[in-house]
């Protein structure tokens, strides 16, 4: 467990692992005890109470169970999210790196193509017309933002393979196969993990806006969709909407700052820097710095000073 | 120059095409096709081919999409086949909604953003500098449906203004216009800023670490007038491109946006008429909205190459 302690050095990563432990607690819990049937109905608008932990909602829901029950929701979302865009994106990043130029170049371009579509209104349409199941928002997020994760792994893998030993391992036989298990795979895994731990928080945004709208189907409660049933009522019930939210934002907030955390404990260059910047949100998922600019503008190197800015 | 142009103009042109092929694609995905629709539940086979074969749903799906593409090549980005009236049509109308929201609101985001963002970072070990980059932190966590519930439930009643709706009459009734546009445009400038704010900062202190700046300071400026000398037009350079990918994501936030504050601009015409499985009408709204966001994307690009010398030098 030397990452746990690795990450729990950093101030983020201390509260992301806190976060994240309570997220699944909740989880844990919804399966060993739910006070009430989450979608029974009785009295209408009850405060805090013995009975009622977190109160009742417009129809008499009791809210405990639906943010018990609703949790169940974001985790599937966030870790199916995450398997499928890790997969997409070591697969791409690695095979467009490590293919013949012409056939590497061509694929690298067709990732730009992707990612400069409008993904997530994409993904609103497919969830919307599909009447929306877990797995299609979960495919619909992994997809986008394993193209993404493609670019940046890219650039990575490009990098390890530049490298003396990768030389000497080729001089001495080594297949290409093997290289990328042995050298590539574990260089580049802790950028895997950083970025996967942010798309699990973009993929838990993604779902509780999707069954916020209403277009998820309705047949299991989640913390979108209750926060969405009490949105007409949020001027005359604003207490009703605290804890949904606040399950639903400290679930979000764990795993950026988890990813934030696994940064600062995997890249010891950012340690120093008091950064803490993390990665960046865009519109198809998070990047890091260097891959916001487009990279057909491909970023310059950092230690080149401008010419005529410094009179 | 060049070559940089015609590699991005190639990249746009396929980017365009690739996206008329996911959105035709995506909606014959779809089981049930748009006859099924018209024709309700109780409807016999032969009426069923008949309204196909109207519709020309009975072609092949190749001749379908060289259809469509023949009529958005000349500017007609397909009609509603439930109310007859074209995609184009309606947009004027809902961008009249749409657009000052998406404009407002970046203005808003970037006036609070940039100088926020550049003060957290001068300011990285100190209460007030790690408070700021706390903050924009919590703003990427919270879902922008709910800051609109808060912000709802906080200043609509103490501030006196509508959370509900549009004027009928638009903008003909500027007063009332303006003020149903103050709560979404908050709300939309708050996810934008927050994420604007962590990335203004991250790319000042980028800056703050530059060998230049050294020197700066070496020949005798402060802190502050090396960087507003020489770092703020080096740490602007991947904020400009950070404000062209949000636009990306600010459509998404639009559709909800426009839902919770049940505005008729684009947003909303498009999740109604996903739900009234009108796809033509889908189909032509979410190209054009995607051609808006490519070539918004290729302009933001282009502008960045001719404004970085790094990046003109590094094409050659």
């Amino acid at each position: 467990m030397s990452w746990v302690r690795a990450t729990a050095r950093s101030w983020s990563g201390r509260v992301g692992l806190v976060l994240m432990a309570v997220f699944l607690m909740t989880v844990v819990m919804s399966y060993i005890w739910v006070p009430y049937d989450p979608r029974r109905v009785g009295e209408r608008w009850l405060g805090m109470s013995v009975d009622h932990w977190f109160g009742t909602d417009a129809a008499g829901k009791d809210l405990f169970s639906q943010v018990l029950v609703g949790a169940r929701v974001s985790l599937f979302v966030a870790v199916a999210s995450a398997l499928i865009a890790g997969v997409v994106g070591v697969t791409l990043g690695v095979i467009s790196a490590i293919t013949p130029r012409v056939l590497g170049e061509s694929l690298a371009y067709f990732i730009d193509v992707l990612i400069a579509l409008p993904t997530l209104v994409l993904a609103l349409v497919l969830v919307g017309l599909f009447k929306g199941s877990l797995v299609t928002v979960s495919l619909a997020i992994g997809v986008s933002s394993g193209v993404v994760l493609a670019r940046i792994l890219r650039a990575e893998v490009a990098g390890v393979l530049a490298r003396d030993y990768i030389l000497a391992a080729h001089a001495s036989g080594t297949s290409t196969w093997r290289t990328v298990r042995r050298h590539v795979l574990p260089n580049i895994a802790p950028i895997v993990i950083v970025q996967v731990s942010l798309i699990a928080a973009l993929a838990i945004l993604a779902e509780a806006a999707l069954s916020f709208l209403g277009v998820m189907s309705r047949s299991r409660p989640s913390w979108g969709q209750t926060l969405g049933e009490l949105q007409p009522h949020v001027t005359l019930h604003p207490g009703a909407i605290v804890f949904p939210a606040l399950f639903l934002v400290a679930a979000t907030l764990g795993f950026n700052l988890l990813g934030d955390g696994l940064r600062d404990a995997t890249d010891p260059r950012l340690r120093s820097g008091g950064r803490g910047a993390g990665g960046q949100p865009t519109a198809t998922g998070v990047l890091p710095d260097t891959a916001v600019v487009s990279p057909l503008v491909a970023a310059p190197p950092t230690t080149t000073t401008i010419a005529g800015t410094d009179r | 120059m060049a070559w940089f142009l015609v590699r991005r103009l190639g990249l746009l042109v396929l980017a365009l095409f690739v996206a008329s092929v996911i959105v035709f694609a995506l909606l014959r995905l779809v089981p049930g096709d748009l006859a099924v629709v018209i024709a309700g539940t109780e409807v016999t086979p032969e009426r069923l081919a008949t309204i196909r074969a109207e519709l020309g749903l009975d072609r092949p799906l190749l001749a379908q999409y060289f259809d469509w593409m023949g009529g958005v090549l000349t500017g007609d980005f397909g009609r509603s086949a439930l109310t007859g009236s074209t995609v184009t049509s309606q947009l004027g109308e809902k961008l009249a909604v749409t657009a000052p929201l998406v404009i407002s609101s970046t203005i808003v985001a970037l006036a609070f953003a940039v100088p926020l963002g550049v003060y957290a970072a001068m300011r990285r070990n100190k209460a007030d500098g790690v408070g700021l980059s706390a903050i924009g932190q919590l703003g990427i966590a919270v879902p922008q449906f709910l800051v609109a519930m808060i912000l709802i439930a906080l200043l609509a009643g103490s501030w006196g203004l509508p959370s509900q709706g549009f004027p009928r009459q638009g903008w003909d009734e500027f007063g009332r216009a303006t003020r149903s546009l103050v709560l979404p445009t908050l709300t939309l400038a708050a996810a934008q800023g927050a994420i604007l704010l962590r990335f203004v900062r991250s790319s000042t202190l980028d800056v703050l670490n530059q060998d230049y700046m050294r020197t700066a300071r070496a020949k005798g400026l402060t802190r502050v007038e090396a960087l507003f000398a020489h770092g703020l037009r080096n740490a602007s350079i991947p904020v400009v491109s950070v404000v062209g990918v949000q636009l990306a994501s600010l459509f998404a936030g639009i559709v909800v946006i426009e839902s919770v504050f049940n505005l008729p601009g684009v947003g909303q015409m498009l999740l109604r008429d996903i739900g009234n499985r009108d796809f033509d009408k889908v189909q032509g709204t979410v190209l054009l909205i995607s051609v808006v966001v490519l070539v918004i994307g290729f302009l933001v690009d282009v502008a960045q190459f001719l404004i970085d010398p790094r990046l003109r030098d590094g094409a050659r």
